[in-house]
């Protein structure tokens, strides 16, 4: 691995990667509790790929996310207070509430928003290109999707349009090895999804998703190629997911000693750690600084989301063009 | 005593039992088998709530997993269907029928008219419906009247156990295609279940409990909450009839007609959008074919005209509940 980023983006790049770990596992804990509400999918495990991607995006740029969005909240920088009061279900929520965990957006970030139906993601993003394409802003949208998501109609249609229309498009596969309880290699028949992009005749590459540096170089250069105009890339990242499907799956589906093995083995923090110290580019007390820094940051995010207030029954009613 | 079965092992022993008799009686759906491809057991979900866990062991490869690509497996059912098979397709949650849409209403529901007859198309989709588990505006609908609204598609909301299991085997058995509407609140509710196979016919509602006073009309959980509020009424001395259509097509428009004609009053119930929904329709059935009976407006308790929201408090005062359905009766009651 050899790297162009200084010193301050490789701090950055942990720091993400770190918030999204920590938030995680602490919703992991608190739904345990009974206080979380509804469907809550997580994305521990997979961090390397929401950073190493949206360390190349402005705030102009716009990605569409998934049921298992926090991390790409999180790194295009919407704010965690926010954002866990969200998934409490409350008034100061990124959505005041009325959303949750599954459809948490912010506009204002490019965040277009986490989605409950699979699938749904990349036909908006090829959206947000062809607006950045007219306005003339040299902005470029980003979809996440999973492996399961790969086999949606949806998908592949926009991977068609997004050439048709030569957008400034990345689509950003998470194959983790799941949909749900039903394996990759039950859904997918090719040996990597990126293999499907040769069908339109869109460059297709395959990267070590738990590598953060892999995932950033490869994206950096696809978004580089597409703001340029030179059209979309199917960029798949394969990865893990430490959790259950959502929060309450008893996962039997995997092996035992699965997750175990792969917490040891598979982990982006540990593997970006070993990569920055042993090159020197930067210190494990930098890194525990910011360790303690990001906890306290998530414990005061859950303090508040906690003493929040819910959302008043006016707002049932509002938020929409006529209620009746 | 007889035995008592939930709501979610009706649905799976109805299955079980269409399977057994009928060859060609297949299911397919996302994780329906659960744990293909993966390293760990097979049958580990049986769907996403467990409906279809214990159906792999016992039928083997008629039990299909399929990708998340509901257009295809969707129209798949359908194609099959009119090719001599039975599938029985879930589509988890009614929210996602918008991916599929086309394949239900504009094949599945045309094929028998538009061919003149030639065609039959016996394939069911199962779908869950229904709030309470605070799974927000994606997850938690009743889109119900969309499909009511298509002709061609039957379309049945069970509201218990028993209900569940006759009227999954009568969709099975049926030659048009058949949406079957199951609320995800019910699945735990448990009721007495004959243990031998039996179909209730479509287009029967049953009449759950008699009364005077008012007629309330409600459809799958709400017929629980009716009963519920019925009950509560009586104690106050309000003597209410409650009427579950079971179907929303066909639609029993005699039973309701007759008990509006007794007790002069109607409050239907619906936990879909107020906006040409069951509630609407039903008001509109009985101001054009039971105006003369009418001694008071007819109300309808639905949620507001929004989308179901997270927040635990705001989607209980979304959802009618039986508190809801009493002051609208008492409203109508002097
Ligand atoms: C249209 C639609 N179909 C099915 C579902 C149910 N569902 C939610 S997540 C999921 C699995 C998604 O797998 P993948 O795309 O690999 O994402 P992952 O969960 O692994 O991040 C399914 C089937 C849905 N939400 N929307
Ligand atoms: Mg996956």
């Amino acid at each position: 691995m050899a790297t162009q980023l200084d010193k301050t983006n490789l701090l950055n790049a942990y720091r993400t990667m770190k918030q999204i770990r920590e938030f995680e596992e602490r919703v992991h804990v608190e739904f345990a509790t009974g206080d979380i509400p509804g469907f809550v999918h997580l994305y521990a495990g997979e961090e390397a790929v929401a950073t190493g991607v949206c360390m190349h995006l402005n705030q102009r740029d716009k990605i569409a996310s998934t049921h298992r969005g926090h991390g790409h909240c999180i790194a295009k920088g919407v704010d965690i207070d926010a954002m866990m009061a969200e998934i409490y279900g409350k008034r100061t929520g990124s959505c005041g509430g009325k959303g949750g965990s599954m459809h948490i957006a912010d506009i204002s970030k490019g965040m277009m928003g986490a989605n409950g139906i699979v699938g749904a993601g990349p036909p908006l993003i090829c959206g947000a290109a062809l607006a950045a394409k007219f306005k003339g802003d040299q902005g470029v949208g980003v979809a996440f999707f999973g492996d399961g998501a790969s086999n949606q109609g949806t998908t592949f249609e926009s991977l068609n349009l997004s050439m048709v229309w030569k957008l400034p498009v990345l689509f950003g596969a998470e194959n983790n090895g799941y949909a749900e309880s039903t394996g990759v290699k039950f859904n997918v028949p090719t040996a990597n999804i990126s293999d499907r992009a040769a069908g339109f005749g869109m460059p297709g590459i395959t990267v070590d998703g738990n590598d953060f540096f892999a995932v950033y170089e490869a994206a950096g250069e696809a978004i580089k190629r597409a703001r340029a105009g030179g059209g979309p890339t199917l960029l798949e990242c394969k990865t893990n997911r430490f959790f259950g499907h959502f929060e309450g799956d008893a996962m039997t589906y995997r092996a035992k000693g699965e997750v175990k093995d792969l917490r040891e083995r598979c982990d982006a923090l540990k593997i970006f750690s070993t990569q920055v110290t042993s090159r020197g580019l930067l210190s494990q007390e930098e890194m525990t600084t910011i360790d303690s820094e990001v906890k306290a940051a998530i414990d005061k995010a859950v303090a508040l989301a906690k003493a929040a207030p819910n959302p008043t029954a006016a707002d049932l009613l509002t938020d929409v063009y006529i209620a009746y | 005593m007889a035995r008592k079965l939930s709501f979610k092992d009706a649905i799976n022993e109805a299955i079980a039992q269409e399977m057994e008799r009928d060859q060609s009686v297949i299911v397919m759906g996302e994780d329906n088998v659960g744990g293909a491809g993966s390293p760990g057991e097979m049958d580990a979900w049986g769907g996403v709530l467990g409906v279809t866990k214990g159906l792999y062991p016992k039928f083997g490869e008629r039990v299909m997993d399929t990708p998340i690509s509901e257009s295809a497996f969707i129209g798949a059912a359908i194609g099959a269907a009119s090719c001599g098979m039975r599938p029985i397709a879930e589509l988890m949650f009614v929210d996602f029928m918008g991916v599929c849409f086309d394949q239900i209403y504009n094949q599945a529901a045309k094929f028998r008219y538009m061919f003149g007859g030639k065609a039959e198309t016996p394939v069911v989709i199962r779908t869950m419906i229904g709030g309470g588990f605070r799974a927000a505006a994606q997850h938690s609908q009743c889109l119900y009247p969309i499909f009511t609204h298509i002709p061609g598609l039957k379309c049945v909301i069970p509201s218990g156990p028993y209900e569940a299991k006759g009227l999954l085997i009568q969709a099975i058995r049926d030659n048009d295609p058949v949406i079957f509407f199951e609320h995800k609140a019910m699945y735990a509710l448990k009721a007495e279940v004959p243990e031998e196979p039996y179909a209730l016919p479509f287009g029967e509602a049953k009449l759950l409990r008699s009364g005077e006073q008012v007629t309330i009309v409600a459809f799958g959980l709400m017929v629980q909450r009716a009963l519920q509020a019925a009950e509560a009424l009586a104690n106050n001395g309000i003597d209410c009839e409650v009427v579950d259509p079971r179907t929303t097509s066909p639609l029993d428009e005699t039973t309701i007609l007759q008990s509006v004609a007794k007790t002069g009053r109607l409050v239907v119930v619906d936990e879909a959008y107020p906006r040409c929904g069951m509630a609407a329709d039903i008001s509109a059935l009985v101001a054009q074919k039971g105006f003369e009976s009418l001694q008071a407006p007819v109300i309808m308790v639905t949620p507001p005209h929004v989308p179901p929201p997270f927040n635990g408090a705001l989607e209980d005062l979304y959802m009618p509940d039986s508190a809801r359905i009493e002051a609208a009766v008492q409203s109508i009651v002097k």
